[in-house]
């Protein structure tokens, strides 16, 4: 027994221990060494863990000193920041030769933005400018509030009142269609058709929310006299506004880049979304329609279909319509962000479960209802990274259109750079370098946006 | 118990609600309106066309073109054809864009490893390249490369020189040009020999090590089949190489390679462009092969360098070789921006002068887009085959 006291003693139990040079607590962790800790330790592990790495990091550390220091000499350092013309900017006799001419930058600033666009129109593109960040913020972030109503202001009033703003034209005269043969507009036929059209969209949403046989064709009889008297109501009202009318040619500059992006944007969505179900539809000819337009699109490049929409859709169109030569290009890029939307979305169909299809029919949901409420919400949101990701490349895109005679953002670049002016050494560089700041602000912070929905959505997959 | 017996019967439905019938009616519907749209189409282009007085149909094709192309792979001239004119385009687009795939794919996979690399400065320089690159338009970096960059080059008369014959200035380089003798033939075949054997040695010496377990120095022996045999060829026929050298004269440079800024700019954008598509495909592929594979392989006791080889790698090469093939149909594409530097590809020759020449846009712009199609077509049916062929296998 005395033993086990013994043992009990010299184990340290508790306060009471009777042998004083027995720790009673465990040692205090030593803190790491210094060298694996701090700085020091940060660059052991990160930089000269082995001898590769060490190599690594003196190459590496030669190619930024090699080149950092003459990029940040060039902008900050040798850079004229004011001046008239290019006198400024010239390299002098005797002085280092000078570096960024942000002078020139700040003389033709409100040149790249609007182009030509009338000066005291200028509010206006600033409207629009407006109207898309908060359509932006509005429908893109995650914790906003409102989103369908989000959705509403950014696809359809933010695209009417922009239409309306920048070319002066009444945005609603659709409205009044069906009886434009009374105020001259057009004929009896174009009357009956935009008759057709508002009536049967109407019946279409009507009958989609649930409404019956026989009162939906009266909503729609309604709704056509209703949009009628408003859109009369409305001439009316812009007509004593009294904007002045823009026509397109005037427009350019950062203006038209985002114009031209933003049609693409609202445009190709849906566009999209059609082909995507009909490349999927059971129907042969739907799908073999759809996927001859996807891959037709896909496999040509972009200027291409730029120079198609150029040269021959003038060609296509009776004579008496002529195309303006924005919209050409509209059409353009319309076309080619849908078919590349239609892939993406349609990896996000592939991505549900099948379940999801087969859960929704035994709920007795039609198809339209299916595809509303279960199948692409679900979809959709699987993909809004890659949708995200081809928008930036639409972004990026527009500035093709400079080679069919657009004047976009990048087509101000050109002119304002070899304008006599400003003709000076590093003009060209400057104008180059301030229009890459301006497109990576724009497509980082979409990147930006697509990584963290991924990280989102992620965690969502995760619980 | 009503709905049971009422099995064998369907229930009476109105046809218009039948999804059979609606399918079809759908689909006459859908193929009348699209018909009819070509139809206007082509019956406005016809009218159209009539009323500008331009001419109809391919006979365009074997008249004289009557404008001179800078850069071409086969002879051309004022009097050549629009025919021959296009296959100088062509061939261009193939060059830039071979070119450009080489070393794209270079670029992309060291930049691809520096952004998984664990030293953190080839790590974040990876990253701001890519990231750089990405988000700027590859139409703003041609401009950047061909206007800021090689116009900015000193004038002929001042032209940089590096060594006795090498010449830069913003005309382009010039470099000596290879003059091949009559023997060279001799060596062409040595080479062909030499790579023969190189695989016919990998073959044995695959057998060999499935069959005992040896292995072979394959790398070494392969190397010295393809390099020395036509080193040995070469000496035996007399050394049938001489060079063109270029030469300043007062207001140009005669003689030698010219390579040209249009072409250079291209290429350099486009390799720089694509590279960071390439490096993230690369990136992802090697993310997507699960930890534990490397594991097991240094738990075997295979070495990393083995391991990267034979267990990462193929592994990665799955994931990675169909985004892969998409950047390069995308590198091609891409190349149709030659006509923003002036550089004589497909487009730039054919949508930009022909078009401009004779006005029938209609026949230019389809032939144009044909070739870029076959292209992207005859692409993706490898690509699915390959794909077929490297699925994983399971159960």
């Amino acid at each position: 027994m005395s033993m086990a006291d013994n043992t009990d003693a010299a184990l340290g139990e508790g306060p009471g221990g009777t042998i004083a040079f027995v720790r009673n607590t465990p040692v205090e962790a030593m803190p790491p060494p210094t060298s694996m800790v701090g700085i020091v330790g940060w660059a052991r592990a990160n930089l000269f863990s082995s001898p590769l790495n060490i190599a690594l990091t003196i190459f590496g550390v030669l190619m930024a000193a090699w080149i950092l220091p003459p990029i940040f000499k060039f902008m900050f350092v040798d850079a004229v920041w004011t001046g008239e013309n290019r006198e400024s900017c010239i390299n002098k006799e005797g002085q280092a030769p000078v570096g960024a001419c942000w002078a020139f930058i700040r003389d033709r600033f409100a040149y790249t933005i609007y182009g030509s666009f009338p000066v005291e129109g200028r509010w206006r593109a600033n409207i629009f400018f407006l109207l898309t960040a908060v359509s932006v913020f509005w429908a893109l972030h995650p914790k906003a509030p409102q989103k369908g109503w989000g959705m509403l202001f950014a696809f359809v009033f933010t695209p009417l009142a922009s239409y309306g703003l920048l070319s002066g034209a009444n945005p609603l005269a659709f409205l009044s269609g069906p009886v434009w043969f009374l105020t001259g507009q057009g004929g009896v036929g174009i009357s009956a058709f935009w008759f057709a059209v508002l009536f049967g969209t109407i019946y279409f949403v009507a009958t989609n929310l649930g409404v019956e046989g026989k009162r939906a064709l009266t909503m729609a009889g309604a709704g056509v006299a209703a949009s009628v008297l408003f859109g009369l109501i409305f001439d009316r009202i812009w007509s004593t506004i009294g904007l002045s009318q823009v026509e397109t040619a005037r427009w350019g500059g950062l203006l038209v880049t985002l114009v031209v992006a933003a049609v693409g944007i609202v445009v190709s969505l849906p566009i999209g979304i059609l082909l995507a179900l009909g490349r999927r539809s059971q129907m042969p000819l739907v799908k073999f329609f759809s996927v001859m337009f996807i891959e037709f699109v896909r496999g040509v490049p972009l200027i291409t279909v730029l120079f198609m929409a150029n040269t021959m859709l003038p060609l296509f169109l009776p004579e008496s319509w002529s195309p303006d030569k924005l919209l050409r290009a509209l059409v353009g890029i319309a076309m080619f962000a849908s078919a590349y939307m239609a892939e993406v979305v349609r990896s996000g169909l592939q991505a549900l479960p099948k379940g999801q299809y087969e859960g929704a029919m035994a709920m007795g949901l039609n198809y339209s209802q299916m595809m509303r409420l279960i199948v692409l919400p679900q979809a959709l949101k699987v993909a809004i990274p890659n949708i995200v990701n081809t928008y930036i490349g639409l972004l990026k895109d527009t500035s093709l259109l400079l080679i069919v005679g657009i004047f976009d953002f990048l087509k101000a670049i050109e002119t304002a750079r070899i304008d006599p002016t400003w003709a000076a050494p590093t003009t060209s560089a400057t104008g180059y370098l301030y229009a890459a700041i301006v497109y990576f602000i724009m497509c980082y912070g979409m990147a930006r946006y697509a990584r963290n929905m991924e990280r989102r959505l992620a965690v969502a997959d995760k619980r | 118990m009503q709905s049971v017996q009422g099995q064998g019967a369907r229930p009476k439905v109105s046809p218009l609600n039948d999804p059979k019938v609606r399918g079809v009616v759908f689909q006459v519907i859908l193929t009348i309106a699209i018909v009819f749209l070509f139809y206007t189409a082509i019956s406005n282009a016809v009218e159209n066309l009539a009323k500008a007085k331009i001419a109809s149909g391919f006979g365009f094709w074997n008249n004289i073109a009557g404008f001179a192309i800078g850069q071409k792979l086969i002879s051309y001239t004022d009097s050549s054809t629009y025919g021959r004119a296009f296959w100088v385009g062509l061939l261009n687009t193939l060059l830039v864009a071979a070119l450009g795939i080489i070393l794209a794919t270079i670029l992309g996979f060291l930049i691809g490893i520096g952004r998984l690399s664990t030293n953190k400065i080839v790590n974040w320089m990876s990253t701001v390249y890519v990231e750089l690159i990405r988000n700027t338009p590859l139409l703003l970096q041609l401009l950047f490369w061909y206007n800021a960059v090689l116009k900015a080059l000193p004038e002929v008369r001042d032209s940089a020189r590096f060594g006795e014959s090498i010449f830069l200035n913003n005309r382009g380089l010039f470099v000596p040009e290879p003059v091949f003798g009559n023997a060279w033939s001799l060596v062409n075949w040595a080479m062909l020999l030499g790579v023969g054997g190189a695989i016919g040695y990998r073959f044995w010496a695959h057998r060999r090590q499935e069959a005992t377990g040896l292995q072979s120095p394959v790398l070494l022996v392969s190397l010295a089949l393809i390099l020395v045999l036509p080193l040995i060829a070469y000496l035996i026929a007399g050394q049938p190489l001489t060079f063109n050298y270029p030469a300043a004269t007062r207001f140009n440079i005669g003689g030698g390679w010219q390579i040209y800024p249009e072409f250079a700019a291209l290429l350099v954008g486009l390799t720089i462009y694509t590279a960071a598509f390439i490096a993230e495909v690369v990136r992802a592929g090697i993310q997507s092969v699960y930890k534990g594979q490397t594991e097991a392989a240094y738990a075997l006791g295979l070495r990393p360098g083995p391991t990267l080889r034979l267990v990462t790698i193929p592994q990665a090469m799955r994931v990675i070789i169909p985004p892969l093939t998409s950047q390069y149909l995308n590198l091609t594409k891409n190349s149709s921006l030659a006509v923003a530097v002036g550089y004589p590809d497909l487009v730039q020759i054919f949508t930009g002068t022909v078009l401009n020449q004779t006005g029938q846009a209609v026949e230019v712009v389809a032939i144009t887009m044909l070739v870029y199609l076959t292209i992207s077509l005859t692409t993706s049916v490898l690509m699915n085959w390959y794909n077929a062929r490297k699925a994983l296998v399971e159960r």
